[in-house]
């Protein structure tokens, strides 16, 4: 029941709890001990360092900032508008605020700047699907489009449209580099004819991709009201994302244990059961390798897509922010810097636990 | 049965001037030339030889996983081409899928064999063997999760459930610890001794030759290596393990062998 549960832990990937559940049931004290100070007490006392040295950095950009404003107005408008100056930036007026990193306390108040206008947001279109719930109802009735709400999204919004792109995005690729893949692997002429333009194709950078698959949606799209922009980043982080898929797929395929191929020649396996009973299950784990990169690489390259294509999504959110200069537009920029790693990091970690679940060779 | 009474069986295999060579850096390099063997029907046979003098090349040319640079084998006098299942192999990494269940890597072959079988047919052929090979418990457990002596129960089961003509094995137990190598001799000569396929097993194991076979072939060192001698186990069938290492006979092959082996 316990090694169970031990085993659970570890398996998602928190492993490092391990020693603090023992050291609860009072198992091997002393080494258990030890282990809690690595593996949890000495992380923990690193983020705090991390707060620590972020604090005096911010502090110490903030008094130059702060310093040459002062300066500034003085040269400009003299000592009285200095000092009034001053006067104001100590009272942490939001209008005279230096424009420097923010601190770790700035960033919590931008985390929270952000969440209340997420709930500002939602409530406003609650109120508004309330109140046209009765008007579309007959719209629709009479074959009408039915009234949208056309308000500004809020964070959480642009994490979920992000998510929604990276998710196309993803598939897309998988649909696009999976089955590629098996065939460049099985056919070695297909693998040397074509390996020059996969070579080119794959170091490609995203921007390129977005540039090229625009200039193609506009042609093709011209005529449709569909989403544009979000054809437009979907695909182009489907392109940038496949090559490690497809590249791991043909080296998967390519490369299956030549014993199992063995074995299928002396059962004479038809084509169809040795390449969907035999090659295709020895190179699942391949696959999800290249999936899992695949994956990462989506997200990081969409954040820089949205930011781009100017299409609704954490990237052009960060855009915006520092656009807008406003007094705590950096906190949320930093906000959205972490909201990103994390995601990023779940991402991976559910790939990972997927990878587990379905490699053979490690149980 | 006497083993000499095997000789005078109709001819099942026969290998007529086998070469071998595979490419290399300074040209050819012959691993077999004019190498001549006959087997008979029902006979086991092993072949013993140093490391590296091509026995293992010699078995996949039977089994038609590799190409034979001159010469030909014929199996019943026919010309083989390719590898099929009337020439079973199983393989000193028992080469298992490990994705599959037991019983899914015995079925798959079975399958190709016996696709005119209903699928009801099919399956107690596979539990058939996998009972007689001692996994009657195991059956559903995937491959994986199998020990290695396991897994070349498996191998064994797989083998023999494609009623092939010809068995060929490889080193089947040479990555197995003594005791678990011993069980699976008697399992391999338990089930054999019930089908009587003809059965070529190379083995670096002189006891195991000897306890296992109705002759043994010793190759000689390569390059260039062929057949070098002969033994004709005479030791009647069935063989109990304790009697027959006690046989002043065996003593008698033991030492014959081990004395070609040492040159
Ligand atoms: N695919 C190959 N290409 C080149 N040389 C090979 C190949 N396979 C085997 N050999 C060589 O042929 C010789 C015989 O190999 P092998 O049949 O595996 O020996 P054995 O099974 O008797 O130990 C060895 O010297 C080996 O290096
Ligand atoms: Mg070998």
């Amino acid at each position: 029941m316990d090694s169970k549960f031990i085993k659970t832990i570890k398996w998602l990937g928190l492993g490092f709890l391990e020693p603090l559940i023992n050291l609860f049931q009072g198992k091997e004290t002393d080494k258990n001990v030890r282990l809690v100070l690595r593996q949890i007490i000495a992380p923990v006392l690193s983020v705090f360092i991390f707060l620590g040295v972020c604090n005096f950095g911010a502090s110490y950009l903030y008094n130059i900032e702060k310093e040459r404003k002062i300066e500034k107005t003085r040269a400009d408008q003299g000592g009285a508008a200095a000092e009034e100056m001053e006067r104001c930036i100590d009272s942490g007026e939001a209008s005279c605020k230096p424009n420097s990193l923010p601190s770790p306390g700035d960033v919590k108040e931008g985390a929270k700047a952000l969440w209340a206008d997420h709930k500002k947001i939602s409530e406003s279109k609650k109120a508004f699907k309330n109140k046209t719930a009765k008007i579309n109802a007959q719209r629709k009735a009479s074959g009408l489009e039915p009234i949208k709400y056309t308000g500004r999204p809020s964070f959480v919004d642009q994490i979920k449209t992000s998510l929604k792109t990276v998710f196309a995005g993803f598939l897309l690729a998988a649909f696009l580099a999976i089955p590629a893949g098996i065939v460049l692997g099985l056919s070695e002429t297909l693998r040397s004819s074509l390996n020059w333009i996969i070579q080119i194709l794959k170091p490609v950078s995203p921007v390129v991709w977005l540039l090229l698959v625009s200039m193609v949606i506009k042609t093709v799209l011209a005529n449709s009201d569909s989403d544009k922009s979000f054809i437009i980043s979907f695909i182009s982080v489907g392109f940038c994302s496949m090559w490690a898929t497809l590249v791991n797929t043909t080296m998967g395929v390519s490369s299956v244990d030549k014993d199992f191929l063995n074995v299928s020649k002396v059962l004479r396996l038809g084509v169809f059961s040795n390449v969907f009973k035999v090659i295709l299950p020895a190179s699942i784990p391949m696959i999800f390798t290249g999936l899992r990169i695949t994956l990462s690489v989506s997200w990081m390259v969409l954040i820089a897509i949205e930011l781009l294509a100017q299409s609704p999504g954490l990237g052009s959110f960060v855009w915006e922010e520092f656009q807008n200069g406003a007094s705590n537009s950096n906190a949320k920029i930093i906000v959205a810097m972490f909201v990103i790693g994390f995601i990023g990091f779940m991402l991976d970690r559910i790939m990972m636990i997927i990878q587990k679940l379905v490699s053979f060779d490690n149980n | 049965m006497m083993s000499n009474a095997i000789l005078d069986n109709k001819i099942m295999l026969e290998c007529m001037d086998i070469k071998k060579s595979y490419p290399s850096p300074d040209g050819e390099f012959v691993v077999l030339e004019d190498f001549q063997l006959k087997i008979h029907e029902k006979e086991f046979v092993s072949i013993i030889g140093h490391s590296g003098c091509g026995k293992s090349t010699l078995l996949t040319m039977v089994a038609g996983l590799n190409d034979i640079t001159d010469g030909k084998i014929l199996l019943e006098s026919r010309k083989i081409r390719g590898a099929g299942p009337d020439r079973a192999v199983v393989f000193q990494s028992p080469s298992l899928f490990p994705w599959m269940t037991a019983l899914e890597n015995v079925m798959i072959g079975v399958k190709q064999v016996f696709s005119h079988g209903t699928k009801k047919q099919r399956e107690d052929i596979c539990k058939y063997y996998l009972t007689k090979v001692g996994l009657g418990n195991s059956m559903h457990k995937k491959a994986r999760s199998l020990s290695q002596g396991m897994k070349q129960r498996v191998g064994i089961a797989r083998a023999f459930s494609l009623k092939p003509k010809v068995l060929l094995l490889d080193e089947p137990f040479g990555m197995l610890d003594s005791m678990t190598r011993v069980e699976l001799q008697d399992v391999l000569i338990d089930v054999w001794s019930k089908e009587q396929i003809t059965a070529i097993m190379v083995t670096h194991d002189v006891d195991e030759a000897i306890f296992l076979s109705d002759r043994v072939i010793m190759m000689t060192g390569g390059p260039y290596a062929k057949v070098g001698d002969v033994a004709h186990i005479n030791i009647e069938r069935p063989r109990n393990r304790t009697t027959t290492i006690e046989d002043p006979r065996f003593y008698k092959y033991r030492q014959h062998l081990l004395e070609f082996l040492d040159h």
